[in-house]
Formats: C-alpha cells, sequence, structure tokens
C-alpha cells in the first residue's frame, strides 16, 4: 500500500464559504426556535403530557446513533486491520464527534430548563441509565479526539491501537445506554425489552455508514479527488449487511412482542391501524430504510452506479429517521395499559379512551431545532476537513487496494 | 512581648461576662419559642411513617370531581391559564393534572367502575430510578415527589412512569401559591398535599373533599401503624394495586376492582 497523503479541503472559498453560510443560517433558524420555546415554554410544541419526547428527540437520538455507527469506519480499520479502511480513519472519528455534539445539543436545547446544564453536570444518580449516557457521551468525545491524534501524531503510534481498542468498546457501550433509555422503560409495551440496546447498536452501524458515504462523495467529488471503485463498493456491500441486519432485529423485535397476548394490542397498533405510525413504519421503517436500499446496493447494475448508492444512502437515513419517529413517538402514542381486560369510557387526563391513542404532531420549531443539530453537525465536519487534514488525497482503486497497485 | 500585654485586664473581663450574660438572658427565650414552633418542619422526616391511601371505587362516584377540584385549589392548579393564541383542546393535553376521574368497562362483564388516578407513591419507584438528576425523589415517609430546584425537565420521569400520573409544565407560571410553588419547565406530580404533612395536618385535600361529598371513598394514614384509619381500612378489605406485576408495592391501594 502506498502512504497515504492527507490534504485540507481545497474547494473554491466562495463554494466553501456559501456552504458554510448555508449551514450557519440553518443553525441560527434553529437557535432561535430553541429560544422560542424556551421563553414560551413547551405549548408551543406539539409535545404534551401524554407525548413527552417528541421531533427534537427523533432528531437527537438519531444523531446520536448515528453518531457511534460513524465512528465504525474508524474501528474497521483498527480493530479489524482492514487496510483500505485506515485511510478513512480520521474523516470517520471527525464525523463520530460531529454528530454526537449535533445530537447533544438539540437534546439539551429541548429540556425544560436548559439553564441548569450545570446541575445534570454535577448532581448524579447513578441509578439512572441517563446519567451514565452523561458519561458515556462526554467520554466518548474526549477518546475520539484522543483517537484522532494518534491517527495524525507519528509519535503517538504505539498508543493507535489501545486507544483504537478503547474508542471501539465505548461506541459500543454509548449505543447501548442510548437503547436502554428505552429499553429499561418497563411502563411502556413498545419498549421495555433488551433486544433494544443490540438493535440500536444494529441501526447506528447502517445509519453513520449511510451518512459517512454521503459525506465522503459529497466532500471528494467537490473536490475533485479520485474516490475509486474499490472503496467505494466495500462501503456499499457494508451498508447492505447492515440493512439487512436491521431488518432481521426488527422481525425478531416484533416476534418476541407479538409471542406473548399482553402485547398484541400494541403491536396491532404499530403493525396494523396505527395511522401514521403503521404507514412510516411499513413505508419508512421497512421499504424505504430496508427493501429498497437493500434491493439497491446488491442490484448488479443499479449497485455500480454512484448515484443509486448514493440514492441508497439517503434512503437509509430517511428510513432511520423513520425508525425514530416510530420508537419513540409511537411507542408513547400508544396508551399505557393500566387496567388490562377493561375498556376506558371516560378519562380526565387522556388516558386512551376506547383506546385511542395519545395525540401528536410535529410543530415548526420542533423540526428546525432537530434540523440545528444536522446542520450544526455538518459545519463541524466541514470546518475540520478544511483546516485539519482528514481526507486523503486520493482514494483512488490502486491506492486503496495494494493488489491492484502491483497489478498496475 | 511586652509585659502589659501579659497582664489580664480585669475590668475589661468582667465587663464581657456581664454583657454576655444580659444578652443570653434577653436572647435565649426567643430562641427557644422559635425552636418549640418550628419543630415539625425542622425536623428530618423519618421512615417511622409511610403515608398512603385507600380508594374504595365501589363508593367512588359517577361524574363527581370533587378530589380533581378540592386538589387543583390546593396546590394552586386552578391558577393555570391557557396562552393566549393556544387551542383549548391542545391545551387541555398540556396543563398539568395532578388527580383524574377514570371510568372503565370491564371488557367481558361490562360493569363499570369509577376511580381517581394520581401518583401511586410506590416503594421502588421507576421515576426516582430514571432520573438523572435525582430531583425526582422519594421521601423517608414514602411521599414521592419532585425537587424544583434540582428538574432540568428532561421529562425521563413521565416516560418512566407506568401510572401517567406527572405533568409537565408547558407555560409559563404566573400566579402560584406559596405552600405549592410552581415553575416553567420542571415536572410535578401529586405529593400526598406534602404542606399537611408538614403542619402535622391529618388528611390530604382530595380525601377531605370526597368525605364533604359524603362519598368516604379515599381514606389517607399512616401504612405502618396499625391504628389508623388507612390501615384498618385495608385490613377489612380485599384491594390490589394497579399494575402489581411490576411489584412496586405502591402507597395507593384499590379496593373493588
Amino acid at each position: 500500500m502506498k502512504r497515504i497523503v492527507y490534504r485540507e479541503w481545497r474547494i473554491q472559498p466562495e463554494r466553501y464559504w456559501s456552504l458554510l453560510g448555508i449551514l450557519g443560517a440553518i443553525a441560527a433558524v434553529a437557535g432561535l426556535a430553541a429560544l422560542y420555546m424556551e421563553h414560551e415554554g413547551h405549548w408551543v410544541t406539539g409535545m404534551t403530557n401524554q407525548v413527552v419526547w417528541g421531533t427534537p428527540h427523533v432528531f437527537a437520538v438519531f444523531l446520536i446513533v448515528a453518531a457511534s455507527g460513524a465512528l465504525n469506519v474508524a474501528s474497521i480499520g483498527t480493530v479489524f486491520s482492514r487496510t483500505a479502511y485506515k485511510s478513512l480513519g480520521r474523516l470517520s472519528g471527525l464525523l463520530a464527534i460531529a454528530l454526537l455534539i449535533g445530537g447533544l445539543l438539540v437534546l439539551v436545547l429541548d429540556l425544560g430548563r436548559p439553564e441548569r446544564l450545570i446541575v445534570a453536570a454535577t448532581t448524579y444518580n447513578f441509578k439512572s441509565i441517563f446519567a451514565w449516557n452523561i458519561y458515556l457521551y462526554t467520554g466518548f468525545i474526549v477518546i475520539v479526539a484522543a483517537y484522532l491524534w494518534t491517527m495524525a501524531e507519528r509519535k503517538a503510534d504505539a498508543y493507535y491501537k489501545p486507544v483504537g481498542y478503547l474508542a471501539f468498546v465505548w461506541r459500543l457501550l454509548l449505543t447501548m445506554g442510548t437503547g436502554s433509555i428505552f429499553g429499561f422503560l418497563v411502563a411502556r409495551q413498545a419498549y421495555d425489552t433488551a433486544i433494544l440496546p443490540p438493535m440500536f447498536i444494529i441501526m447506528s452501524f447502517a445509519y453513520g455508514l449511510a451518512i459517512f458515504i454521503l459525506v465522503l462523495m459529497f466532500a471528494y467529488e467537490q473536490d475533485q479527488r479520485p474516490l475509486g471503485d474499490v472503496l467505494l463498493f466495500k462501503l456499499k456491500n457494508l451498508l447492505g449487511v447492515f440493512v439487512a441486519a436491521i431488518l432481521f432485529m426488527t422481525l425478531i423485535y416484533h416476534l418476541t412482542k407479538l409471542y406473548g397476548a399482553k402485547n398484541l394490542d400494541v403491536e396491532a397498533f404499530i403493525l396494523v391501524h396505527g395511522g401514521v405510525y403503521t404507514a412510516l413504519f411499513w413505508v419508512g421503517w421497512v421499504l424505504v430504510g430496508g427493501l429498497l436500499p437493500l434491493g439497491i446496493v446488491y442490484h448488479p447494475v443499479l449497485g455500480k452506479d454512484r448515484n443509486w448508492i448514493a440514492a441508497a444512502s439517503a434512503m437509509v437515513i430517511l428510513g432511520g429517521m423513520a425508525a425514530m419517529y416510530v420508537i419513540i413517538i409511537g411507542g408513547q402514542a400508544y396508551p399505557l395499559q393500566m387496567f388490562p381486560g377493561q375498556t376506558l369510557l371516560e378519562s380526565g387526563f387522556f388516558d386512551g379512551v376506547n383506546g385511542q391513542p395519545a395525540w401528536y404532531r410535529p410543530s415548526i420549531p420542533e423540526v428546525l431545532l432537530g434540523l440545528g443539530g444536522v446542520a450544526v453537525a455538518l459545519i463541524i465536519t466541514a470546518v475540520g476537513v478544511r483546516v485539519l487534514q482528514f481526507l486523503p488525497e486520493s482514494l483512488a482503486d490502486p491506492i486503496v487496494d495494494p493488489h491492484l497497485a502491483a497489478k498496475g | 512581648m511586652t509585659k502589659e500585654h501579659e497582664q489580664v485586664d480585669e475590668g475589661r473581663r468582667s465587663f464581657l461576662g456581664t454583657a454576655a450574660g444580659v444578652a443570653a438572658v434577653s436572647v435565649a427565650p426567643g430562641v427557644i419559642l422559635h425552636t418549640v414552633t418550628a419543630a415539625p418542619r425542622s425536623e428530618a422526616v423519618t421512615d417511622a411513617v409511610r403515608w398512603g391511601m385507600l380508594i374504595d371505587t365501589a363508593k367512588c362516584a359517577d361524574g363527581c370531581t370533587a378530589c380533581v377540584t378540592a386538589c387543583e385549589r390546593e396546590n394552586g392548579l386552578d391558577l393555570q391559564v391557557k396562552p393566549e393564541g393556544e387551542a383549548a383542546k391542545k391545551w387541555d393535553m398540556q396543563r398539568s393534572v395532578w388527580i383524574r376521574k377514570v371510568k372503565l368497562e370491564d371488557n367481558l362483564t361490562r360493569r363499570v367502575t369509577n376511580l381517581p388516578m394520581l401518583c401511586q407513591h410506590c416503594e421502588h419507584p421507576p421515576c426516582v430510578d430514571v432520573c438523572p438528576t435525582g430531583a425526582s425523589f422519594k421521601r423517608a415517609d414514602g411521599i414521592v415527589m419532585v425537587d424544583r430546584h434540582t428538574c432540568i425537565g428532561c421529562r425521563y420521569c413521565m416516560m418512566a412512569c407506568p401510572y401517567k400520573a406527572r405533568s409537565f409544565i408547558h407555560q409559563a407560571v404566573a400566579e402560584k401559591l406559596t405552600r405549592a410553588p410552581r415553575g416553567k419547565g420542571c415536572v410535578e406530580s401529586c405529593n400526598l398535599c406534602v404542606h399537611r404533612r408538614d403542619n402535622g395536618e391529618a388528611s390530604t385535600a382530595c380525601v377531605d373533599a370526597c368525605a364533604s361529598a359524603g362519598h368516604h371513598a379515599m381514606v389517607f394514614g399512616d401504612l405502618k401503624d396499625p391504628q389508623s384509619a388507612v390501615s384498618k381500612a385495608l385490613a377489612g378489605a380485599a384491594s390490589r394495586q394497579i399494575r402489581a406485576d411490576l411489584d412496586l408495592n405502591t402507597g395507593v391501594r384499590y379496593s373493588g376492582i
């Protein structure tokens, strides 16, 4: 393998600054939306006492899950010693930190009392998986930053492997922690299952990789750097494996829930008559986020077309958002079953009269806040690759694959 | 050090002694008096008692909301005002509710039951387990409540509560009662009229209202005292916990369901 040369992202300043301008404008509008929600209170959102976590949480959890997944490319290079992936380690680490910061920002700005963040940082209840996550998230940023340093600094070569292993274990713990936020909720039928943490890990593999592929393709195309088929096809094939694994985990999740009679109602709600949640499950999660991209990446013709590979990656992201919406909001919309075998005729607090699900509609400020998190993640990435040497000068086939180089 | 410094000034010493004595005599009665009146509030709550409730659904009348109205008045929830421009239907889903009436019909027998739902004051409360800052806590006397100074408004406790007992304050609070302070962005729920407990009063607003309405469907008291009204009522009637499968050992029990 040839020595990889890393270079700053050298697109024309006008393009670069307009990209930052657009992203900055989105982030600024999101900041105003957060300020508005904070000033008025949450009554301006679609969130209620029934659906307490809304669209910001869909974005935040998606970004946090994707963050740990984005680090996977680096881990494959370090932990599994795949040379081809090593050259992508820096971008992988940067993207992981950027996505995590974007997600955390959304989560924090949605708090009822965001100014009390110092309380969350100083007062802990260690029985809470939320409190553990605060450590998992901050630890992730620190460890990945150290990981990036070992990649870039030749003197730190000795630490590259150990730090890489630590980052790999940590990212698994982080995604498990995020999945456990829901898995540990015994009160709600859609949650309360040990399969959620591993399912979140599989989801993170796919969502993080899909974002990584899109960012990589965009960055290389804009800068007219060579990105060979060997590497791109490796990545898209891997994406296919992860997407298939999500479908498998989804099947197992619903089968375990369907087996017990007590959960038939919540399953019927998600799978059959849940309206928007049923539609998002089948069309978003399964079709757009699963079957279609799977068909594309393994298709003999489409799977070799870059536009289709990009489309498949985008579909995985959209499907992932749909999956988060179904899990987070659908799981709350289905009423709590406090009285099995009884039908609620009247309630003074929307307990699901006649089995009616709770109402929720995303409000504009919520959506803007979520998009702001995405924008911040992309700003960090764009600035990072611009000022630091994160991107290999070339990812052409002979550079990536030593066998091809030998033949050439 | 000079010799003068080592000599004791007897006159100064006796003056200080007298002054201290006079001060002690004049201030002490006030201090002691103050301590006596403040005793119930300044002493730590102990686990010698566990507050709880029995609700007899057979006595809970259809259409009666006396407990709900009394709770809202007692805790200042009737002071909540719909924000300008908010749709009434959505506001209903966002305003705080600590106790609510629920009407159930058995799917098989068609028997109809009425009951009030409120925080069940679990011995092992899921809301306390999940709270990242420990703002959601259980007092030694069994009352589960929110420390409004450390609540960051993450609503994880609302996700975890199996009884949907908690409310998030969605809007700025214009008016509130001194005995029940509330503020935008925090979570709140029934605290068994904790201010009444700390003042040594016998009952809660909802229980009093139910009795005043002539129903006597709710009995409040110390679950640890076998002579308390609630313990006697529990001993005399079959009762159950809602979602007993979770084994939370709730402080609020129901009979007739």
